[in-house]
This record gives C-alpha cells, sequence and structure tokens, in this order.
C-alpha cells in the first residue's frame, strides 16, 4: 500500500478492482466503511462476482476477469477525452511533458523491439529523446507530438466504451456511468483511492493490470494523496516484511537489485541498475545512495571480512543467471535440476499452479525439507490419495516449527506498519523457531565446511553471527541488526540518510533503519485510540506513535506530491504535508524536511524516480511502456483490439520453453472461464486444521451461474466435475445468481468460481472417504507467468463443467 | 463491596439495549459494573500480551492472556482484538477471533518425521537426526551444483540446485535472517508468498 488501512477511511470514491476486502479483509473493510458512511464516499466494485464487498458498493459492474487492463484503458482514455485530469498535477508530477525517441511504436498488438523467437522486447526505444545537457527533452505544453501525453492519448484512444464493454463485459452505459464519476475525482480537492489484491497480481498480465491503475491514478492527481494511492491488500500476515527483506530470487533487502553475472564490482552493479537522473530537479534518491545501501547490507552481514579491499565481499553474493521464482524451482525439478527444496510455511503441493505438475515436481527431488507446525500437503505429498510412495524416492523431513504466537518479532502489514508482537507462550511440545532451525543446520554445514573443505566456502565462514547465542539469535538482536548502526561510534542508525559506502556503518535493510534506536525499538510503540487527541494529532488517522512505518516512520508514501508547487495541500481540509514557510509539516515529509519549494533548485516530487515524476510512460516494464489489454493465455475470445496478438506476447510459458507437451485447453473441449479465490473462513490451506473455521466452511464446491446451472441440469448440492487440460476436481455445486452470462465480443461467456482451499491434508480430508483426492483447486491453474514477476495466472482459464 | 453476579451482567446488559443507562452520577452504570466484573473472569489476575493476527495482513491487534499453572505450565487463556489499535479497534473476523484453535493444537507435529526414499511411512526421529542428515544434504546438494563461474568468466558462486520459500508467517527478522543465511551458502532459488 502507498497509504494504509485507516487512511482509507479519508477518500471521496473506492475503486476495487481484482478484490473482495468485506470477505478477505474484513476487519480492514471497516475503513471503507467509515468513508462511505462518515464521508459519503462511493465505492466502485468490478468484480466477476457479486460478493459481499458488491452488496454494500454502491455499484457493483460485472466484469470479466483478467481485463481490468481494459477497464482501466477505457477510464483513461474517457478523463483524456473529457479534460477531466488535474491539469497541474499531470504537468508537473508526472512525465507527460517528457519526450520519447524518434522510432518508439506500438502497431497491432505490438511496442518496438518485439522478438518473436525470443518472446521478448528489445526495450531500447522505450526511452527519451535527450538533449545536449544529458537530460530528457520536456515540452511543458504537452503538445509534442511524442511527448508522454499526446503518446498517452492515442494509446488509449481505442479504448471506448464499445470497445471496454466488449472486452470486460460491462455494458456501456453502466461503463460511462462509473467513468464520469471516476472523471470528478480529477478536481484537485477530490481524492479517489483504487485497492485491490491477488485478483490483479495472479495474472499474466498482472503487472500492468496495476499500471493501469496508477496511471489513472496519476492523472487523477490521486497519488501521495491522504485518502488517495494505489493500495494493494496482501494476503497473508507477513508477505509485506518478507519481501521487504528479500526472500526473493531477484532482490536485496530493501528493494536493492539482486546482482548479475558480468557485474564485476559494486560499481559495475550500480551503474547498471541504479536509476540515472532524467531531469535536472531530479533527486533520484535511490539512484544517488543505491551504493551507500549496498555497503552498509554488505558490512552487516560480513563484518570484518568485507572490506574496500574485496569490494566489501561483493563476490560473496550469489549471481542467478536466470528467473528463479516460485514456477521457476518446480519447473528446474521437472527438468531433474534441482536437488532439494526447503519449504518453511509453505506449501507446494498445494498453492501451485497445476498441482498435478507440481507434484511430480517434489517426486523428482533428491530430498524435501517441510518446516511446519502442522502436516502438510508437501509433507505429505508422498502418500497422498493415488500417489505410489514405494516409486516416489524423494527423502522427505518434517521439522515441527512453532507458530507466530510462540515467538516475538513483528509483522508488517499491508499498509507498511511494522508492528512488535510479545512472545505469548512457549513453544508446544518439540517445536522449535523457524529461525533457530536454520541457524543450526547452518552451522553444521559450516563445521563441515571447515572439516571437510568443499566449494566456495568463504561466505559461509565470514558470515557475521553476532548473537549471543549463534545458534538461538534473539529476534530482538536481529531487529538491531536489520536497523543498523554506526561503526564508529558503536550507535544505532536512526536514518538511512546517515549510512555512509565506506564500511563505517551497517543496515541489514535500509528501508527500515530507524526502526530501532538506542532508546528501543520502535516498533512496539502503543499510542492508539486510548486518546485520539494525543495520539492523532492531524486526525487523519496516521497515529505515528503506534508502531513504526517504513520509511522513517512516513504513513503515506510520495507525500511530497499532496502538496501543490508552492507547497499547499491540493485540498486544505486533508493536508499530507505542507510548507509552513520554513518546514514541511504534518506527515513525516518525503522530501527534505527545509526545502523550499520555491526555490528553483528545489526537488521534483517523486524523489525515487530518475524523472523526479511519476511514470506514466515507464521502461521499468519488460511487456511494455503502456498497459495494454491482452487476453489470457486460455480465453475463449480473441482480443478485438488486435487479434493477430491476442494474448501477452512475452508471458512466459514454461512447458513450451522447457520442451514438455502443451498444457493449455482451447474453448472446444472447455469452454468455460473459471477464476480461484479465497472464504472469509479459511486462510489458504492451514485452517483446514482449524476445527471452528471447518465447521464454518467444511467443505469444497465450486459456484456455478444459475443460468449455466439449468442447462446442464445441475442443483445446488450435485457433485460435480471441473476439468481444465491439467486435473481436475470433484466437489459439489452451488448454484448461484452470484455469478452470471457476460456478453463479451458478441458472444455470451459464462464464469464458474473455485475456492482454494481444500485438499487431502486437514479435518475436512480426514472426514472424506476419498481424503480429499480431487479437491485441490490448484490441480485446474495453468503453469504460466506473468512477464515481469513471473506470477502465475491463477485468476482466468478454461474449464469444462459435467454432473457426476 | 457489592457483588456482581453473571446474572446481573445480563440484567445491566438487557438494560443498556434499549437505551443508554445512565446513573446519577453521569456514567453507564453497565459499563462500570462490567469492568468490576472483568476482574472475576477466568482471565482475572492472568498475564497480559500483544500479539498481531497470523492470518491477512491487515494486522489487526491482538491481546493474549496467559496464566501460569502450579506445574510451571503457561496455558493460553484467551485471544481477543486489541481495543487500543488504530488498525482494528478491537474488532476481529472470524479467523482472528479463533486464532487460540491454530495456537494451540492437537494437531500439531509432536517430532520431527523422517520418511525415507521409497518408504510408505513416517519415522520418529531425533532433532540431532534430522538437522544432520539436511546437513549433509545441503553440503552434497551445493558441492554438486555450485557455479563459481558461469559460461562466459563471470564470478557468479551460485547454488543451483537447492530451493527455499519461506512463508508469510515468519517474523520479519526470521525472514531477514533467512535471507542472509541462504544467499551466504549460495541459494539464488528463494521465495515467498508474495507471489502465490
Amino acid at each position: 500500500m502507498t497509504n494504509h488501512w485507516r487512511d482509507i477511511k479519508n477518500a471521496d470514491m473506492i475503486l476495487i478492482n481484482g478484490a473482495n476486502p468485506a470477505e478477505a479483509h474484513p476487519v480492514g473493510f471497516q475503513w471503507f466503511m467509515r468513508a462511505k458512511l462518515e464521508r459519503g464516499a462511493k465505492m466502485i466494485h468490478a468484480d466477476p462476482r457479486f460478493t459481499r464487498t458488491s452488496a454494500v458498493a454502491d455499484t457493483y459492474l460485472r466484469i470479466r476477469t483478467g481485463t481490468d487492463v481494459a477497464y482501466f484503458g477505457g477510464l483513461i482514455n474517457y478523463v483524456l477525452q473529457n479534460n477531466l485530469i488535474q491539469s497541474d498535477y499531470v504537468r508537473n508530477y508526472t512525465n507527460a511533458s517528457f519526450i520519447v525517441k524518434q522510432g518508439f511504436s506500438f502497431n497491432d498488438g505490438l511496442f518496438s523491439g518485439y522478438s518473436a523467437d525470443k518472446r521478448a522486447y528489445d526495450i531500447t526505444s522505450w526511452s527519451y529523446e535527450t538533449g545536449a545537457n544529458g537530460f530528457a527533452n520536456r515540452d511543458m505544453t504537452l503538445q509534442h507530438e511524442r511527448s508522454v501525453f499526446q503518446l498517452l492519448k492515442t494509446h488509449y484512444s481505442r479504448y471506448t466504451p464499445e470497445i471496454v464493454s466488449s472486452i470486460t463485459g460491462i455494458p456501456v452505459d453502466q461503463f460511462n456511468k462509473v467513468a464520469a464519476q471516476v472523471g470528478a475525482m480529477g478536481k484537485p480537492d477530490k481524492v479517489m483511492t483504487i485497492v485491490y489484491a491477488v485478483g490483479l497480481t495472479h495474472h499474466t498480465t498482472g503487472g500492468q493490470l496495476i499500471r493501469s491503475g496508477a496511471v489513472l491514478q496519476l492523472l487523477l492527481g490521486n497519488m501521495g494523496l491522504p485518502g488517495g494511492g494505489m493500495n494493494a491488500e496482501r494476503g497473508h500476515a507477513n508477505i509485506q516484511g518478507n519481501t521487504d527483506h528479500a526472500i526473493s530470487w531477484e532482490l536485496l533487502p530493501g528493494y536493492l537489485r539482486a546482482p548479475a553475472p558480468g557485474q564485476k564490482n559494486i560499481d559495475e552493479h550500480v551503474a547498471q541498475v541504479a536509476t540515472k537522473k532524467s531531469d535536472p530537479n531530479s533527486w533520484n534518491y535511490l539512484g544517488t545512495n543505491y551504493k551507500k545501501f549496498l555497503v552498509s547490507m554488505l558490512k552487516g552481514w560480513y563484518g570484518s571480512a568485507a572490506t574496500k579491499d574485496n569490494d566489501f565481499a561483493f563476490d560473496y553474493l550469489p549471481k542467478p543467471g536466470s528467473n528463479a521464482s516460485w514456477m521457476t524451482i518446480y519447473d528446474q525439478a521437472l527438468k531433474g535440476k534441482m536437488e532439494g527444496v526447503v519449504l518453511s510455511g509453505m506449501t507446494a503441493a498445494s498453492i501451485g499452479p497445476d498441482t498435478n505438475q507440481v507434484q511430480q515436481a517434489l517426486s523428482n527431488l533428491k530430498w524435501l525439507v517441510i518446516m511446519d507446525p502442522l502436516p502438510t500437503t508437501s509433507s505429505e505429498f508422498w502418500h497422498a490419495p493415488g500417489a505410489d510412495p514405494s516409486k516416489i524416492n524423494t527423502e522427505v523431513f518434517m521439522l515441527p516449527t512453532t507458530h507466530w504466537i510462540e515467538k516475538d518479532g513483528s509483522f508488517t502489514n499491508s499498509g507498511r506498519w511494522a508492528q512488535w508482537k510479545d512472545q505469548v507462550i512457549p513453544p508446544q511440545g518439540n517445536a522449535r523457531h523457524d529461525h533457530w532451525i536454520l541457524s543450526d543446520i547452518f552451522n553444521r554445514v559450516k563445521d563441515m565446511y571447515k572439516q571437510q573443505g568443499g566449494k566456495f566456502a568463504d561466505a559461509i565462514l565470514a558470515l557475521n553471527f553476532d548473537y549471543k547465542d549463534p545458534l538461538k539469535p534473539e529476534l530482538d538482536e536481529i531487529a538491531k541488526e536489520i536497523n543498523g548502526k554506526d561503526l564508529s561510534t558503536g550507535k544505532q542508525m536512526t536514518s538511512f540518510a546517515n549510512l555512509k559506502d565506506d564500511g563505517t556503518t551497517t543496515s541489514g535493510d535500509w528501508i527500515y533503519a530507524g526502526s530501532y534506536l538506542d532508546t528501543g525499538s520502535l516498533m512496539k510503540r502503543r499510542a492508539g485510540i486510548q486518546d485520539p487527541k494525543t495520539n492523532d494529532p492531524t486526525g487523519l488517522g496516521f497515529y505515528p506513535n503506534w508502531a513504526w512505518s517504513w520509511p522513517l516512520n512516513r504513513r503515506v508514501l510520495y507525500n511530497r506530491a499532496s502538496a501543490d508547487m508552492d507547497g499547499k495541500p491540493w485540498d486544505p481540509a486533508r493536508p499530507g504535508i505542507q510548507w509552513n514557510g520554513t518546514q514541511w509539516v504534518g506527515d513525516v515529509p518525503d522530501y527534505p524536511p527545509t526545502m523550499n519549494p520555491k526555490d528553483p533548485k528545489a526537488w521534483l516530487p517523486f524523489i525515487m524516480n530518475g524523472e523526479g515524476v511519476g511514470r506514466l510512460f515507464s521502461n521499468g516494464m519488460i511487456d511494455g511502456p503502456f498497459p495494454e489489454h491482452y487476453e489470457p493465455v486460455e480465453s475463449p475470445v480473441t482480443n478485438p483490439l488486435h487479434s493477430a496478438n491476442s494474448a501477452s506476447p512475452v508471458a512466459f510459458l514454461y512447458d513450451q520453453a522447457s520442451g514438455r507437451p502443451n498444457r493449455f485447453g482451447t474453448a472446444t473441449d472447455y469452454p468455460y472461464i473459471a477464476t480461484s479465490y479465497r472464504l472469509t473462513e479459511h486462510e489458504h490451506y492451514v485452517t483446514q486444521h482449524v476445527p471452528h473455521l471447518v465447521q464454518l466452511q467444511p467443505e469444497p464446491f465450486v459456484e456455478i451461474p444459475s443460468e449455466l446451472a439449468q442447462t446442464k441440469g445441475i442443483k445446488t448440492g450435485d457433485k460435480v466435475r471441473v476439468s481444465s487440460k491439467r486435473g481436475k476436481v470433484e466437489v459439489l455445486a452451488l448454484v448461484t445468481k452470484r455469478l452470471g452470462p457476460l456478453k463479451v465480443a458478441g458472444q455470451t461467456v459464462y464464469q464458474i468460481g473455485i475456492p482454494i482451499h481444500w485438499g487431502p491434508v486437514g479435518i475436512s480430508a480426514d472426514g472424506d472417504p476419498n481424503h480429499g483426492r480431487y479437491w485441490l483447486a490448484n490441480a485446474l491453474t495453468p503453469f504460466v507467468g506473468d512477464a515481469n514477476s513471473r506470477t502465475p495466472e491463477f485468476k482466468a482459464f478454461l474449464v469444462n463443467l459435467e454432473r457426476i | 463491596m457489592q457483588t456482581v453476579t453473571r446474572r446481573d451482567v445480563l440484567k445491566f446488559g438487557i438494560a443498556s439495549a434499549g437505551a443508554l443507562v445512565v446513573s446519577g452520577l453521569g456514567f453507564d452504570v453497565a459499563v462500570a459494573e462490567s469492568t468490576k466484573i472483568k476482574l472475576n473472569l477466568r482471565i482475572a489476575g492472568a498475564k497480559e500480551s500483544h500479539s498481531i493476527c497470523p492470518y491477512c495482513a491487515v494486522g489487526c491487534s491482538l491481546v493474549a492472556y496467559t496464566r501460569q499453572a502450579s506445574d510451571g505450565k503457561v496455558q493460553l487463556l484467551q485471544i481477543e482484538g486489541d481495543p487500543d489499535s488504530p488498525v482494528n479497534e478491537g474488532r476481529l473476523c472470524p479467523k482472528g477471533a479463533t486464532a487460540m484453535q491454530l495456537a494451540t493444537s492437537p494437531r500439531r507435529v509432536e517430532s520431527p518425521r523422517y520418511r525415507a526414499a521409497g518408504t510408505n511411512a513416517w519415522k520418529n526421529v531425533t532433532w540431532d537426526f534430522a538437522l544432520n542428515k539436511i546437513a549433509q544434504n545441503v553440503k552434497a546438494s551445493r558441492d554438486a551444483t555450485f557455479v563459481t563461474t558461469d559460461g562466459n568468466g563471470n564470478t557468479v558462486n551460485r547454488t543451483e540446485g537447492i530451493a527455499f520459500a519461506g512463508g508469510a508467517a515468519f517474523s520479519s527478522e526470521e525472514g531477514y535472517f533467512a535471507t542472509k543465511l541462504m544467499r551466504s551458502l549460495g541459494l539464488v532459488y528463494l521465495e515467498q508468498q508474495a507471489r502465490v
């Protein structure tokens, strides 16, 4: 989230796409309702299924799954054609005025630079025309034909209400009504928020689905303002914290990039990955300071072994040669290249996608370690219903770990608030903390390298274990390490602004610098609603002394953009930060605290970008500088915008790339669209062990639109088989009006809804004669990923439906 | 001092359901009595700790009550929403409200288990057995699949044959610690819950 949960109450309009907060984030949803009931905010919910969120929304739009780029693209076109944009903001705070190089083009669904052989773009033409000073040329009138603004206008002119309707299934009149309401949010004192969840991310176009919303928000001047922003509702307690700290192949902590082969030293790495200034007034904060953050991390990790002479042990960091994300792990196992997998609190056998293929991948491993408090579908995969243990030669370890409440440490919520929790109870039985187990294994491995030698042990031997008990580090000690310290004074860092690139400072994750001071951890702070007057001085719900929010306890990201060029809030009733003549006041400013906005040298508002402004056009994505609608890889219709390039030309097709047979179906065999989702009473798969929740939602089912059920003779409670090219589920039917027919590209299509929570492990499975053999929803989902993030397509695929 | 029974609570509850019962002293009698009653609840005298809900990422604060029994065992009595939190203001959803059934459960795995290749049953093993064997596997797979220099002569120092995925119920500090250890083992196949 650029903003945070409580801030949603500050919105005038809430667009909800790819999310069902009333059921998936019910307690967070109270802030949506507060906006509606207290401010009169309008709530617009676009979703394939009419949910409890739709029930309290002012407008519900039934949208075909995976077509939100068309919806947002239509809204972008509407606000541009009708001149409803926040023009001062667009001119000064976005790259609308930047001139794009000659040679950039978009034709028939392809941007310039496409190679069909590689299924990839050469993106060199997606950049700015530069002047003699090396900076981008700009045209502040926005009239230049190659200005981002004009290119944007042309690109989205194709997204007429009629085209939007034929792609999304939203009737033209309904779309136009919503477009007019959204257009009103371009006034400087009106603020809209866009809220989304995995209904946007879990697509082959997931990254661009989100960017299309962000482009709309920039055009309406809604980024950086209280009540505005792009707000991702994350689905698990600490996805945010674990992303921040980079358990992710392509990142280092704090969103630094994992180094790539060929980057011989830190300077070469920085030269290739750090953004460069494309405007003289751009601060380019991350690009400028990148090296300080990286050196401080390396110094924290490798201590005295990280010196100037060895480039701070840069070579100790592994350099991935190609993508190494979730699906790639199992793809490598299918190719026989992966020997061992450690799953700590995640179950591949349920998560998928294409769980039958993942099951095969697990069978190909030499060894598998499961660290979990409870049995999972992965720990039990070798004797799952239908499996033959004698043919599975994977050695499997199940290590009982502690639950969240048996250890302390912090969780960072969707709104970036790092909240500390106590250890409430001691570990149950023989369970051990995950980090103690990892430390123990690591130190046993280290001892073996000491005794026996082996491949490149330098990083293992040098790793800093400066804890009271190296086998049992305390999370409090690690929290201090993440914050970092000044090695010359021994004092905790108070801000990443003081980090240095000479090895005299440490910080395990620069964005958390300032969270743990010499006076203690700010994540433990508890000044909440027991005293709103004192604890919420602005009245906007920031509660600055409740926990700690990264970066630097800032509650709304990009908040310099909440004030106009002179530093006055766009909406005086809802100031993010404002210039009082000598300094910026309000939220923790995303700007130098005493920089006069009227100074001709004042930095542009988006300090983290090379441009200094928000990007309507971006070369940060590998599937296009502007979001474009592509059909899901499995779709019953061809793309009306460009039938020759119907689906994403760069979505990653694992099976094809690895030489395995095609596992995609067509509408002839699988005529219905399916989408997967979650229920209030369950969370992924772990709640299959919680008796009360199993009682509330005891059995797997699929939701079938009543019109389709009627033609198939299916009634609620009938057992049905839903099958895709990859697998099947056999569960109960729930015939519903929540789903319905859609008119798309001149034909009627149906969508089927599949909750994901069941499988062959848990209380429900224990009570089933077939032990949940055909309950895994992800047996149906395709093994294909978004070009940028390789996030799997869980939300749009083709199935057949039969009564059994 | 007046003794308040459970029946009285119900009576006050019913009385204040229709309208706020304000006493001559200017405060809600029911609230005052309820506060007093709390002292006689099973959480009376219990230790109050703070936690965060382990399910979605709203980040609802929890208050947990524990008591140490005479045998020294700590008993978890109750988990409820933390009324001070600006995030949840004391509210919880069905998952958060049943968090106690996740916290302690007869379904927990009690001992490390090992299933040898091709066999059809788990064996309970000691921690030492499991951790030694895993460490040996890690070293063997690492040595077998470690790439020091790639085909273009670049130093890459990576382990290609081991993957680690860390869940979203890790405390941030555990996640950070995992990143640091796994990368130092040369792992590049690193994942968590963000994509899936």
